[in-house]
């Protein structure tokens, strides 16, 4: 049995700026990361590997550059790492994405979790995940606050929900999307680091998955992308002070007020 | 300036300085105001290797040597002085295994100390034995039955103390021969007769814990004896040779951290409508400051570069390295607590807590006056030498 944390590089969003004509992020000059929320990901399949010795596989789609981010992963803990990459994949979207992502996954075999995070810091769509579980026909589990138990042949977790949690157990393969209460990420180590410097991490491509120009990449996406912009800032509130009677009344006569302009 | 430092330690630079950003950086000020040891940080040290970059190879460690070590110091150091410490004098605890162990004893206590599962001490420091190591009363009394020792006496103000888990003490085993009739000792947490006095409440270094060590007819295994009898003074001296490049990074890393401080500060602040980096006086003191720091660490790497080369007497330059280094600590300090001002002395900014901090590197593993001493001693030996 092994884990895949499926992840992906992003431009670091404390400076990210939008191209509106072209409907795309602006990515020059702007460091890529590993996305913030996958760093919960690969703790949380580095935790089950120490518990359980299941390898964890560093997974990604993108371009030759994340091959970084996998040696990041790879100093952190992962055991293996993967690169999925070719010009073909360019312009994918969620769906394209996934889908290629879990072709991986099957020709990987013997997967029992895919994890990833809640979404990603430059789509924010937290799509592909679930996707991923789609494409692969697994049950999923997404806003994962807490796996309380990895079995041979299922998983128990805590989902945070708005107003609750539910907990739920599910066989396994499934796939997971996880939130940032679930650990906290360790650091990478000095010997994780000289590993990931010295990993070969292979690349695979259209052909290595089997997969057709026409399902993935930009071709494959159903999707496009019309329109990105930044939304108007909404303007600040206002804050009153005096008397609860005297505030609530004011409160009272703008709600009512906003309701029949006057 | 740039070192041309490899590979490996350019890595470990990186993931020291991340480790200090982000775990050590938001937990200083408490563990300073607090007095508390950092266990936790150790742990986050542990798992990143950084307790194996000084153990060899074979005993589970990278063998990385005292530049590595200096480099991880220092860039530790930058962001907290204390918790620095905490980690450098696991190197200077276990320096005795490592010169002057046997296979035995490497074997036993390194790989311990290389997963950071134990942490080390040293114990020299006696009430009325500092500088003058040689006056150490804490006797070793070999019991002729089995080969063991039975240890009475108290080491004062021993870092670690209290945390670790594997002590390298040093005590008399034979009065009559003064400085040659002191042997070294390993000493497990635990050993009956073993225990801990007062913790000290200190200036600076504050979430390192200082510490008494007493032994009350602690008997101590004859497999436990570093060297021969009679070598424990020696292997005191060599082991402070090889740590106090250590000390000198951690005053680099002090001063570096201050530094960086006061530029940022200075860059910021606005007086007389204009920003006070812009005025010439701040700014060569901040030129002074940076060459300071640049010529301290020079040497401090130089004098690693050169223990770790093979080198055979390093004494001097050990001494020279960390006599600089920390004089230039206490005044890059004292200067950036002047360019923040009346901030500066206030608790809300490091710098002050980095003054504090700074001031240690003068006094331990052998006062600024004794390392000038050393300096001096080999000077003249090398000039009686070459008139031969
Ligand atoms: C926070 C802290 C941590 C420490 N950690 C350890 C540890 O882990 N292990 C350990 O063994 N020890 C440790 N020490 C002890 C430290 O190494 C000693 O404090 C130091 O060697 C100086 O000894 P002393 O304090 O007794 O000063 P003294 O020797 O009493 O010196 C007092 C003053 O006299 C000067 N002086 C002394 N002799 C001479 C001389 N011949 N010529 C000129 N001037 C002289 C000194 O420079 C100093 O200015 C620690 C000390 C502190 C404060």
């Amino acid at each position: 049995m092994r884990i895949v944390v499926a992840m992906k590089q992003v431009p670091d969003t404390t400076d990210v700026r939008i191209d509106e004509e072209r409907g795309t992020l602006v990515r020059e000059g702007v460091p890529a990361i590993m996305n913030p929320f996958d760093a919960y990901a690969l703790e949380e399949g580095l935790r089950w590997r120490d518990a359980l010795g299941w390898p964890v596989i560093a997974l990604t789609m993108g371009p030759p550059q994340a091959m970084e981010m996998l040696r990041e992963a790879v100093s952190i803990g992962a055991d293996e790492a993967l690169l999925l990459s070719d010009r073909a994949f360019a312009g994918a979207d969620t769906w394209a994405t996934a889908h290629t992502i879990a072709s991986a996954v099957e020709k990987l075999g013997d997967v029992a979790m895919v994890l990833t995070g809640k979404q990603a810091i430059d789509g924010d769509t937290a799509q592909t995940g679930p996707g991923i579980a789609a494409a692969l026909d697994w049950p999923q589990l997404t806003f994962v606050g807490r796996v309380s138990e990895v079995a041979g042949d299922h998983v128990t977790v805590e989902r945070y929900v708005e107003g609750g949690c539910e907990v739920l157990r599910c066989p396994l393969p499934a796939l997971l999307t996880i939130l940032k209460d679930a650990n906290v990420p360790r650091m990478p180590s000095i010997r994780g680091k000289m590993k990931a410097r010295k990993m070969e991490i292979p690349v695979w491509g259209l052909e290595e998955l089997g997969l057709e120009e026409g399902e993935v990449g930009l071709e494959g996406s159903p999707t496009r992308v019309v329109r990105i912009r930044t939304p108007e800032m909404r303007g600040g509130g206002e804050i009153h002070e005096g008397e609860p009677e005297e505030l609530a009344r004011l409160l009272a006569d703008r709600l009512l007020g906003e309701r029949e302009p006057s | 300036m740039d070192y041309y430092l490899s590979e490996e330690l350019r890595e470990i630079r990186d993931l020291c300085a991340q480790i200090a950003d982000e775990v050590v950086r938001p937990a200083r000020e408490d563990l300073d105001r607090e007095n508390r040891f950092p266990t936790e940080i150790m742990r986050v040290f542990a798992e990143s290797d950084l307790f194996r970059i000084y153990i060899p190879e074979e005993h589970d460690g990278l063998g990385l040597g005292v530049l590595a070590l200096c480099v991880a110091t220092e860039e530790i150091s930058k962001v907290c002085g204390g918790v620095a410490v905490c980690y450098a004098a696991n190197a200077l605890g276990a320096m005795p295994i490592l010169l002057s162990g046997n296979e035995e004893q490497k074997k036993r206590y390194l790989p311990l100390l290389a997963s950071g599962e134990k942490l080390a001490a040293f114990g020299l420091t006696e009430p009325d034995a500092g500088s003058d190591a040689g006056a150490i009363k804490t006797m070793a009394i070999r019991d002729e039955k089995d080969g063991s020792y039975v240890l009475n006496g108290t080491k004062q103000w021993i870092t670690n103390g209290g945390e670790a888990g594997i002590y390298t003490v040093i005590a008399v085993t034979d009065p009559s021969r003064g400085t040659r009739g002191a042997s070294a000792f390993i000493v497990e947490d635990g050993t009956p007769g073993f225990s801990y006095g007062k913790k000290e409440d200190k200036m600076g270094i504050r979430a390192s814990a200082t510490r008494e060590l007493v032994f009350e007819d602690c008997r101590v295994p004859a497999e436990n004896l570093i060297g021969k009898e009679g070598m424990g003074f020696i292997i005191a001296m060599k082991t402070l040779d090889h740590s106090r490049p250590g000390v000198a990074a951690q005053a680099v890393g002090i001063a570096q951290g201050a530094l960086d401080e006061a530029l940022r500060y200075a860059s910021q602040r606005k007086q007389f409508g204009q920003r006070i980096d812009s005025f010439q006086g701040i700014q060569f003191m901040l030129a002074d400051m940076a060459t300071q720091v640049e010529a301290a660490r020079a040497l401090a790497y130089s004098a690693a570069r050169m223990i770790d080369a093979g080198a055979r007497r390093f004494e001097k330059e050990s001494a020279m390295a960390k006599v600089f280094a920390s004089d230039v600590a206490m005044r890059v300090t004292t200067d950036a607590v002047q360019i923040l001002g009346g901030y500066g002395y206030m608790r809300e900014y490091p710098v002050e807590k980095m003054m504090r901090d700074a001031k240690i590197t003068q006094i331990y593993e052998g006062t600024n006056q004794i390392q000038r001493s050393v300096i001096a001693t080999a000077l003249i030996r090398e000039t009686a030498a070459r008139g031969r």
